[in-house]
């Protein structure tokens, strides 16, 4: 346990230690990698209710887009109309003071994380006693509608989107702020998740992905569990897509804001390729990804996707436990887990079946 | 946003014309939709690649018109061609899924459908294609205006339909596949191939798709990424329909049909898509408070 604990500090002063090296050494870097800040927060959090709790969801993406469109209202609310100021297609220039600035996007990015969080309360309980592929059927089918209704509520700008407020600051200072809120984010996103996980809370989690119907006969009480877990994923979410709407600009419904096929499925797919249900599966599959994305993207020349849509096939179909898991199965040991190699002689660790429908 | 309530009103045919074109295209959705059924029914998998297997065929038409043949002449192409496609994927990808978790299973096939729609993306472009068929309309009143297209689509269907029907319950594989459906591991021991059964299956899912797609790129347009939208009608028709219950999705494609054109016009044309996915969310609820009944709930 000792041990443990002693590598995780290790593995979150390195990671720290890494993210302030980076913008000094490499500032030509800073918004790639915070994208990649952002990617580890978005596998955190799907790793929550996906690992851990084993409802596998593709529409989290939801959250990310409410809190981008709930905080880019904020910001723009507090000193200007937002009905006239979506219409004038980003015509309208709006002068904010830098006081006015940096309150509106505080403000905006706990609007955001609050947004996101009580939707989750709102749907939580409905969506979540949907089980198995049910579940995530429905949580892909809840995005495309969330996407498609803003996508046609000219309130905040229909398919067309919203220009965000220009930062007002130095030219080129501005991506280091976005750095430094999503590295910050992702950061207590993750010692959250890591103190959740080492609480009954957790274990509760735990049960219920491991058999639904035995936890509740043991009396705990799944739905609320389920709901409060979700929320909380969906809080960090939120504030991850208020912070990624400013940084990117412009929002917009279909590619921006609600990307079911993009960063919805990019979630999922790094959480499998770093090991689902383990701490640091979801942070290493999520820098492996970028990493990998960033440095081959651009040579595929349109393949790229196509690239993607063969990587995660072949991550699912032949390495679904993903690197941690992988590790966790071979040195046991080294991740302080004790193994039962009964008469059966069980595969240990991390394939555990699913809940029998 | 209610204009179109009281234009209806006011001309009630209008309605009935609604509603008939609705039921037209509600039969190329069952008989997606009973695809799906097949291979969930099968072999346990939820196939997120069905919407662009449709739109696959659909291209196969497209490609005919470009070459010059009607769109029509490329059913039969399609067929024979998703038919190897579908015994393709299901040699690489599916026969690893069979017997896994369900998410697996429906993770690889979202996979999948992003690798179709975007080699479809940079083969045709993401602009919209229609196979042009040429065949008119003909009129029963000033409000019922029917494209032949629909009426023949309607009929295409109802036939394929019958021929699956009727090969599944006279042919030896249609026999073996209802075997393996009802106890896998009974058929193995009595000799049944079953590894060729959920090949044949799911083959056979991707030629159903295939054909439907031909005719919806006659009546419709078609794009690389309008396929989830058809597979979260086949999943709609089957959740609320049930899986082995051919009535049921027959009536649940009419439904939905309707209910699709009825609310794209009522509602406007850029909630049309969102009337489906809502509709796929009520569908989930009704289970979910149906299964409440049965067993009780902590909460």
């Amino acid at each position: 346990m000792t041990s443990a604990r002693k590598l995780d500090l290790r593995v979150y002063a390195g990671l720290i230690l890494f993210g302030i090296i980076t913008p000094i050494l490499f500032p030509n870097y800073t918004s790639q990698v915070a994208v990649m800040w952002l990617m580890v927060l978005m596998a955190v959090t799907w790793d929550m209710t996906g690992g851990q709790m084993g409802y596998n969801s593709l529409g989290n993406v939801i959250f990310f887009g409410l809190g981008m469109y709930a905080s880019a209202v904020v910001q723009i609310s507090m000193f200007a109309d937002v009905a006239e100021y979506t219409a004038s297609f980003g015509a309208m220039y709006v002068e904010f003071t830098e006081v006015q600035y940096f309150t509106g996007l505080a403000l905006g990015i706990v609007v955001g994380g609050i947004v996101a969080t009580l939707f989750a309360l709102l749907i939580g309980p409905f969506m979540l006693g949907l089980r198995g592929p049910y579940f995530a059927i429905g949580t892909l089918g809840l995005a495309v509608a969330v996407a498609e209704l803003i996508a046609g509520w000219g309130y905040v700008g229909a398919g067309s989107g919203i220009s965000m407020p220009v930062y007002p600051g130095v030219a080129g200072e501005s991506t280091f702020v976005w750095y430094i809120l999503m590295g910050v984010t992702a950061l207590l996103a993750h010692l959250f998740v890591r103190w959740l996980y080492s609480t009954q809370f957790g274990l509760a989690m735990n049960a219920i992905r491991d058999d639904e119907d035995k936890a509740e006969a043991m009396g705990i009480r799944t739905t609320r569990y389920k709901v409060l877990t979700w929320a909380a994923s969906a809080f960090f979410l939120g504030m991850g897509g208020a912070i990624f709407g400013n940084m990117s600009g412009f929002i917009e419904p279909l590619e921006v804001a609600f990307p079911t096929a993009t960063f919805g499925i990019f979630m999922v797919a790094m959480a499998l390729l770093g090991g689902k249900g383990t701490l640091w599966g979801p942070v290493l599959g999520a820098i492996l990804f970028h990493i990998v994305k960033e440095a081959t993207w651009t040579y595929l020349l349109g393949w790229q996707w196509v690239a993607l849509g063969a990587i995660i096939i072949i991550n699912i179909v032949y390495f679904q436990q993903g690197i941690l898991g992988w590790a966790q199965d071979k040195w046991p040991a080294a991740f302080g887990l004790t193994v039962d190699r009964g008469p059966g002689d069980q595969p240990t660790g991390d394939t555990r079946p699913e809940a029998a429908e | 946003m209610f204009e179109n309530l009281y234009l209806v009103y006011l001309a009630p045919l209008m309605g009935v014309d609604l509603i008939l074109q609705g039921l037209f295209i509600g039969a190329l959705f069952a008989l997606i939709a009973y695809g799906l059924a097949l291979v969930w029914g099968v072999m346990n998998v939820k196939n997120l690649a069905q919407g662009d297997m449709v739109i696959l065929g659909g291209y196969i038409s497209y490609q005919a018109t470009l070459w010059g043949y009607h769109p029509m002449l490329a059913m039969p192409v399609a067929i024979i061609l998703m038919f190897g496609l579908g015994w393709l994927i299901y040699a690489l990808i599916i026969r690893r899924v069979v017997d896994r978790d369900m998410f697996t299973s429906l993770l690889a096939t979202f996979g999948l459908s992003l690798l179709i729609q975007q080699v479809l993306n940079l083969i045709y472009g993401p602009e919209v294609k229609v196979a042009e068929s040429g065949f008119g309309n003909f009129q029963l009143d000033t409000f019922i205006i029917i494209q032949n297209v629909r009426l023949y689509s309607l009929l295409i269907a109802g036939a394929l339909a019958i021929a699956i029907v009727i090969f599944m319950k006279k042919s030896r594989m249609g026999q073996a596949i209802r075997a393996t459906a009802q106890d896998a591991r009974a058929a193995r021991v009595l000799g049944i191939n079953t590894d060729r059964v959920y090949a044949f299956t799911y083959a056979l899912n991707a030629s159903i798709c295939g054909a439907a797609g031909v005719l919806v790129a006659m009546i419709w347009v078609i794009q690389p990424y309008y396929g989830i939208v058809y597979s979260i009608r086949a999943f709609i028709i089957v959740t609320a329909a049930g899986l082995g219950n051919l009535p049921g999705v027959i009536l649940t494609g009419f439904g939905l049909g309707a209910w699709e054109n009825v609310a794209g016009f009522m509602f406007g044309a850029e909630f049309a898509v969102a009337a489906v996915v809502i509709m796929l969310v009520l569908v989930l609820m009704y289970r979910l408070l149906q299964s409440y009944r049965v067993r009780q709930v902590v909460r």
